[in-house]
C-alpha cells in the first residue's frame, strides 16, 4: 500500500521533500521559499490522500537543501511539515519545523498604518504565542493570528 | 550600550521605579544645568503642541539647545525624503531624539538606523511611553505606591492607547481592574488575554455610577470620540452615561484621584475640577519631570 502512495510523486535523487502539508498551504510554501527561481527540477503534489491530514501536499526540490533560516520560514504556514533530506534516493535526515526568535521579510504586518507598509523597509516578526499560533510584529506591536497572515 | 525610550513593555518593573524617584528629584528642583552643551531634537512628523511643548520645556529646563521642527510640512519629510534619512540627517546634530509620527513602529524603526537614543513621543495608536510614565508619577505620587491598587478605567478602552500601555505598565504591580465602557468600546480581547495571562483580576461593565466608583483608588477617564461611532444617536446616549460628575465623587474613598490624559471635552463635568480628587492638570505637570527624567536617562546623566 505504502508502495502505491510512492508513485503518486516520483522520487528524486538529491535534494529536499517536503510532505505532510496541509494541503491548502501547498502552493504559500511554493511562495514562501520562492521556488519559481529553483533551476531545478521541482514536484509539487496537493490534494492527495493522507491518514491523518485528509487532503495533503508534498513537495519534492531537486538539488537543493533548505537552510535553517527557510526552514523557519515554514513555521508561518505549516509549523508540522516533515523534511526529508534525500541523498541518492535514501532519506538521510529527517528535520522538523523550529520556531525561528525572528522571522525577516516573508509576512505583511496586517496593521495598514504600521512602518513597514509605508516605508522602504523589511517586516520583522516575532513569534508571539506558539499555541494560539500569532504572530508579533516588532515595529507596531501588531498581534496577528497565522489565519490571518499575508506574504509579502 | 544604546538607550532607546520606545515602548513601555521594554521596561522593567526597576527601570519603571527608578526613572519615578527620578522624576521626584525633578519635581523638587525642575531646574538644572544637566544637559549643558547638549542638543536635543525634537522631530514632530505630527503635530502635537501639548506633548512638543512638554518635551521642549524639560529640556530646556536641563539646560539643553532644541532643534527640530513640529510641523512635517516644513521639513523635507513633505519633499518625499524616507524617515530613514530624516533620522540620519538629524542624527549628525543631534545628542538625543525624541520624535512623534503617524505610521506605528516608526520610533522602533528610527532606534534601528542611528546610533543616538530615540524617544517615542507617539507612534500612531500604538505607543506614548511617556504618557505612561507620567501616569504611573501621577498614582505613585497620589497613591504612595504603585501595588496592590484598584484601577478603574472607563470611556473607550477600545481605541485608548494610553489605557492599554498603563495597563501592561501596572501589572508588575499587582492592581485590580476594573473596565467600564459601552459594549462597543470594551477592552480588546488581547489586552483581556494579557491580564489572564499576568494572573490579574479584572471585571468589566458598561455601567458607570456611584456605586462603580465606590471602592477604587484611582479613576482613569478617557475620551469617547464621536468618530468612533456610525450611528450618532448612539454616540449621544453613551456620551451622557460615561460621564463623571461631582457629586458621584462624595461617596468615593478620600485617597481616590481622577485622572485625565487629557484633552478633555465633556466626560469629566467643569464642577469636578474643584474637587480635591480631581488630578488631571497637576498629571499633565507631572509630564515635565518624568520627560526630565526620561532624557536625563537616555543620555546616561547621573543624578547622584
Amino acid at each position: 500500500m505504502s508502495e502505491k502512495k510512492e508513485l503518486e510523486v516520483s522520487a528524486i535523487k538529491n535534494g529536499t521533500v517536503i510532505d505532510h502539508i496541509p494541503a491548502n498551504v501547498t502552493f504559500k510554501i511554493v511562495q514562501i521559499l520562492d521556488l519559481y527561481n529553483h533551476p531545478g527540477a521541482i514536484t509539487i503534489g496537493t490534494n492527495l490522500d493522507s491518514i491523518t491530514l485528509g487532503r495533503k501536499g508534498i513537495i519534492k526540490i531537486a538539488d537543493r537543501y533548505l537552510t535553517d533560516e527557510e526552514i523557519g520560514r515554514l513555521s508561518v504556514v505549516s509549523p508540522d511539515v516533515t523534511l526529508n533530506i534525500i541523498k541518492d534516493y535514501q532519506i538521510v535526515e529527517k528535520k522538523y519545523v523550529k520556531y525561528p526568535k525572528q522571522i525577516i521579510g516573508v509576512v505583511k504586518c496586517t496593521n495598514p498604518k504600521c512602518v513597514t507598509n509605508h516605508q522602504p523597509i523589511p517586516t520583522k516578526m516575532e513569534v508571539f504565542d506558539m499555541n494560539q499560533k500569532s504572530l508579533r510584529c516588532i515595529y507596531c506591536e501588531r498581534v496577528m493570528q497565522y489565519g490571518e497572515i499575508e506574504l509579502l | 550600550m544604546q538607550r532607546n525610550f520606545i515602548s513601555i513593555t521594554d521596561l522593567s518593573k526597576d527601570d519603571i521605579l527608578s526613572l519615578l524617584h527620578d522624576a521626584a528629584r525633578f519635581e523638587a528642583n525642575p531646574n538644572q544645568r544637566l544637559l549643558e552643551g547638549k542638543v536635543v531634537a525634537t522631530l514632530f512628523f505630527e503635530p502635537s503642541t501639548r506633548t512638543r511643548l512638554s518635551f521642549e520645556t524639560a529640556a530646556n529646563r536641563l539646560g539643553a539647545r532644541v532643534i527640530g521642527f513640529s510641523d512635517p510640512n516644513s521639513s523635507s519629510t513633505s519633499k518625499g525624503e524616507t524617515l530613514k534619512d530624516t533620522i540620519k540627517m538629524v542624527s549628525n546634530y543631534a545628542d538625543v531624539i525624541v520624535m512623534r509620527h503617524y505610521l506605528e513602529g516608526a520610533a522602533r524603526y528610527a532606534s534601528e538606523v542611528t546610533d543616538v537614543p530615540i524617544i517615542n513621543a507617539g507612534d500612531g495608536a500604538n505607543q506614548h511611553p511617556s504618557q505612561t510614565l507620567l501616569d504611573l508619577y501621577s498614582i505613585w505620587k497620589t497613591q504612595g505606591t504603585l501595588d496592590d491598587l484598584d484601577i478603574t478605567m472607563v470611556g473607550d478602552l477600545k481605541y485608548g492607547r494610553t489605557v492599554h500601555s498603563l495597563l501592561q505598565a501596572l501589572s508588575f504591580f499587582n492592581p485590580r481592574f476594573h473596565f467600564i465602557a459601552p459594549d462597543l468600546l470594551r477592552m480588546p480581547n488581547g489586552y483581556r488575554d494579557f491580564c489572564n495571562r499576568h494572573n490579574l483580576y479584572f471585571d468589566e461593565s458598561e455601567v458607570f455610577d456611584v456605586n462603580a466608583i465606590a471602592h477604587t483608588d484611582i479613576l482613569y477617564m478617557t475620551r469617547i470620540q464621536k468618530e468612533r461611532f456610525s450611528d450618532l444617536r448612539e454616540y449621544e446616549q453613551v456620551k451622557n452615561v460615561y460621564t463623571l460628575r461631582n457629586a458621584m465623587l462624595a461617596a468615593t474613598k478620600p485617597n481616590l484621584r481622577v485622572l485625565h490624559p487629557l484633552p478633555r471635552v465633556n466626560e469629566i463635568a467643569y464642577d469636578v475640577d474643584e474637587n480635591p480628587k480631581a488630578y488631571y492638570f497637576q498629571q499633565a505637570q507631572n509630564g515635565l519631570y518624568a520627560r526630565e527624567a526620561i532624557i536625563c536617562r537616555m543620555l546616561n546623566i547621573d543624578l547622584k
